[in-house]
């Protein structure tokens, strides 16, 4: 994120004689921007350093219910915990194996089919045209809605004897036995599903604002050159929107492969073993079961995936922004 | 990360509570959090709002509650235990007493503390049993008793010519074929809830002989004892086919719904009649029987046929008042509470003074009593009990998502699901 916010601005001044002017009323005033951000900082590290720390110190204890009052009786675990989380063939990192995969899986789809959709809405959303507004706003309705009516709505919807899912499949006769869709092999879909209509309006919502910034003549010039709606979408739209589609696939990958709502609304506790994503696992795994200190050390596991996975995506995109 | 950051959230959040829980200079105030026993949370506070006013006028102690829901209590119990803030005294389910008893968080109620609420011999022995592993001072005493029994439909049962509740389990099926036409199923369960699951695997283990912990509380989940219990309930469905494959998804008491509404003909479930009138049926409409029993018992089986449920009431050892908290439970526990308030929610009284009050002689609290006090069995007292709901249960729940869809549930693969969720007990 930062690299996008702060390349355009270093990039534009143009008077040659700014700089030199600023550098000497920053050091009386050098102590200020601290202070400014002070209270930021304290409020960052009150609501994520100091629960990660926490979290990374539960994960290297034997934290069961019978310390759970008093921490510091918990016997110390070392790298007990890990070793049995990682562990693919014992039965704790087997099953967290599985999950792992279910979740990739998961945010694979989950990300580009919402990436995909929200692209093309926003492209076919990108000329005024009567009804254009009625249809940005009917868009964006999902991702307005909150996350819990909306899900439990769709577990309604899923029912298999009641829901309307099959009695639509019913009523228009492509199916004659009724399936599940919360339980078994299409659990997966359903959750699938409910992912990618929760988070495609986000999608079209950045690439709708990433489109305003195309100046509507190079669509004009490729217009005249011969490029039809591909061409105009690859050699155009999509170069444009690589700084926002930077960001935009970045975080909806991290909130999707740490979706807790969903799942936990759509199949409460227990997940069905095809849709049990990594953070329902991880909730069952400490709280369900009470054994906090293996919970930890699977979430301090996911962390440091997720954060690599983050490193290489930044740097290769970066790179690959340098290179063109 | 995630777990770290909800028990802090949560201590923050007991941190606020503090400052009606403790007690303040003049006037005495207690924190109450209580479990939802009625049909819904409004029907418990307009239930215990004045009973509460009636403790304040004899004592002089208000009392603050909340009614917490099912799916949070227990949650909010760890967060409590963890962070020694919160309530005073607290609604638990009596299954979690030993788990609970493990984190140290609860007064315990040794002779004299049982001394301080009326004494040992108040409570209907099998319920005390259920609020503490055994050997130790309970950790919180008994409030509201239940027990399963087996519900049925009396007009589908006079419709198919049936003239007597199923005794037996292979009773249960042929009764079961009967009624299973038209849209219309024998039985109803539960399936995709773990808990519920787990309770029948409790009951339909012990009649067949097995057990779930050993004498030194190793779980012991895939004997074959066990896997034929478990496969006898799965059956139901996957063999027999009394019961809708509908089932297999249902976790919000679907069932009970079903049974009420006339789509299936029985149910086993604990004290249903307050849900059943809440969903419209008349309490002439259903028979209350024992929950059955195989035809010739297993070996090693036991005349068991439902664990001792109930919910039982609990001190925080952090409350600022223990001497006010006892008498509030007391209070809870006396005879003139125990009728009022177990009369209201369709349970059974957890103390053997009241027992023959007129309050509980209609047909289900008359059957009820005599399978709590004959054929009832408190769930194992361990502290690992928690997991053994969820694993159990689970393994469960994917057991009927397969015979559902069609997949043939044998022996092999029941077996196959209990070791594994055994081998996750070992972590």
């Amino acid at each position: 994120m930062v690299t996008t916010t702060t390349a355009p601005e270093e990039a534009r001044p143009s008077a040659p004689g700014k700089p030199r002017r600023r550098r000497p009323s920053r050091l009386p005033r050098s102590k200020l921007p601290y202070l400014l951000l002070l209270p930021a900082i304290l409020l960052e590290l009150l609501v994520h350093v100091i629960p990660m720390v926490v979290g990374v110190w539960m994960s290297v204890l034997e934290l069961t219910q019978f310390q759970i009052r008093d921490w510091s009786e918990a016997p110390f675990a070392g790298l007990d915990n890990y070793r049995a989380t990682l562990d693919v063939n014992g039965p704790v990192g087997r099953e967290l194996l599985h999950s792992f995969w279910v979740t990739v899986l998961y945010t694979t789809f989950s990300v580009g089919l919402s990436w995909l959709f929200g692209l093309f809405a926003g492209v076919f959303l990108q000329r005024p045209f009567p009804g254009r507004s009625l249809l940005r706003t009917l868009f964006l309705t999902p991702y307005a809605l909150p996350v819990y009516a909306a899900v439990i709505t769709w577990t309604f919807i899923y029912q298999r004897d009641t829901g309307l899912l099959n009695e639509l499949l019913t009523v228009t006769g492509l199916t004659d036995e009724r399936p599940f869709w919360l339980i078994g092999g299409n659990s997966f879909w359903a959750l699938l599903v409910v992912s990618v209509w929760k988070s495609w309006p986000f999608a079209f919502l950045c690439i709708m604002a990433g489109l305003q910034n195309v100046p509507t003549e190079m669509y004009e010039a490729a217009a005249i050159d011969g490029a039809g709606f591909w061409r105009r979408l690859k050699d155009v739209t999509l170069p444009m929107l690589r700084p926002v589609n930077q960001v935009l696939v970045l975080v909806l990958f991290l909130w999707t492969f740490n979706d807790f709502n969903t799942p936990f609304v759509l199949f409460g506790g227990s997940a069905p073993e095809q849709a049990d994503l990594i953070s329902i696992h991880i909730y069952r795994s400490s709280f369900i079961t009470w054994n906090f200190g293996q919970g930890s050390a699977m979430s301090v596991a996911l962390l440091l995936f997720l954060l690599l996975v983050t490193a290489v995506y930044l740097l290769v995109t970066n790179r690959r922004r340098e290179h063109a | 990360m995630t777990a770290a950051a909800l028990v802090l959230a949560a201590s923050i959040t007991a941190c606020g509570d503090d400052s009606d829980g403790g007690s303040g200079g003049g006037a005495k105030t207690l924190t109450y959090w209580a479990s939802n026993q009625g049909a819904s949370i409004d029907f418990d506070k307009q239930t215990l709002q004045p009973e509460l006013d009636k403790f304040e006028q004899q004592t002089g102690i208000k009392v603050n509650f909340e009614v917490v829901p099912w799916s949070d209590l227990l949650n909010r119990l760890l967060a409590a235990a963890t962070s020694g803030q919160g309530p005073d005294v607290v609604n638990i389910g009596n299954t979690w007493s030993a788990s609970l008893q493990a984190t140290g968080a609860f007064v315990p109620f040794d002779d004299a503390t049982l001394g301080a609420v009326g004494g040992k011999d108040r409570f209907v022995p099998a319920a005390l049993a259920a609020a503490g592993a055994p050997g130790q001072p309970p950790a919180a005493v008994p409030l509201y008793s239940l027990a399963y029994a087996l519900y049925y439909n009396k007009k589908l049962f006079a419709d198919a010519g049936v003239t007597a509740p199923p005794t037996t389990w292979e009773e249960l099926v042929t009764v079961g074929k009967k009624l299973t036409k038209d849209g219309q199923w024998g039985l109803a369960v539960e399936g995709a809830n773990p808990s519920e699951n787990a309770h029948h695997a409790f009951a339909f283990g012990q009649q067949w002989g097995g057990e779930w912990f050993d004498a030194s509380g190793k779980p012991t989940f895939d004997t074959p004892q066990n896997v034929a219990a478990v496969k006898r309930y799965i059956d139901f469905m996957a063999v027999d086919k009394v019961v809708n494959p509908s089932n297999a998804e249902y976790a919000q008491n679907q069932s009970v719904s079903d049974f009420a509404n006339g789509k299936a003909a029985m149910l086993l479930w604990q004290a249903a009649g307050n849900a059943f009138k809440a969903q419209g049926m008349a309490a002439d409409a259903y028979g209350v029987a024992p929950v059955p029993f195989p035809a010739t018992a297993p070996a090693g089986g036991k005349k068991v046929n439902s664990m001792v449920a109930g919910i039982n009431i609990a001190v925080f050892k952090h409350t600022k008042d223990k001497d006010a908290a006892l008498q509030f439970v007391k209070f809870m526990t006396s005879d003139a509470e125990q009728v009022q308030l177990n009369k209201t929610y369709g349970s059974l009284p957890s103390v053997t003074t009241v027992a023959s009050d007129a309050a509980f002689q209609a047909e289900e609290q008359k059957v009820l009593a005599s399978v709590l006090a004959t054929s009832a069995a408190p769930l194992p007292q361990v502290a690992e009990e928690s997991k053994f709901e969820t694993l159990v249960g689970t393994a469960m729940k994917e057991l009927f998502a397969d015979a559902a869809s069609g997949k043939p549930v044998t022996e092999q693969a029941v077996k196959e699901k209990l070791s594994n969720a055994q081998q996750q007990m070992g972590s």
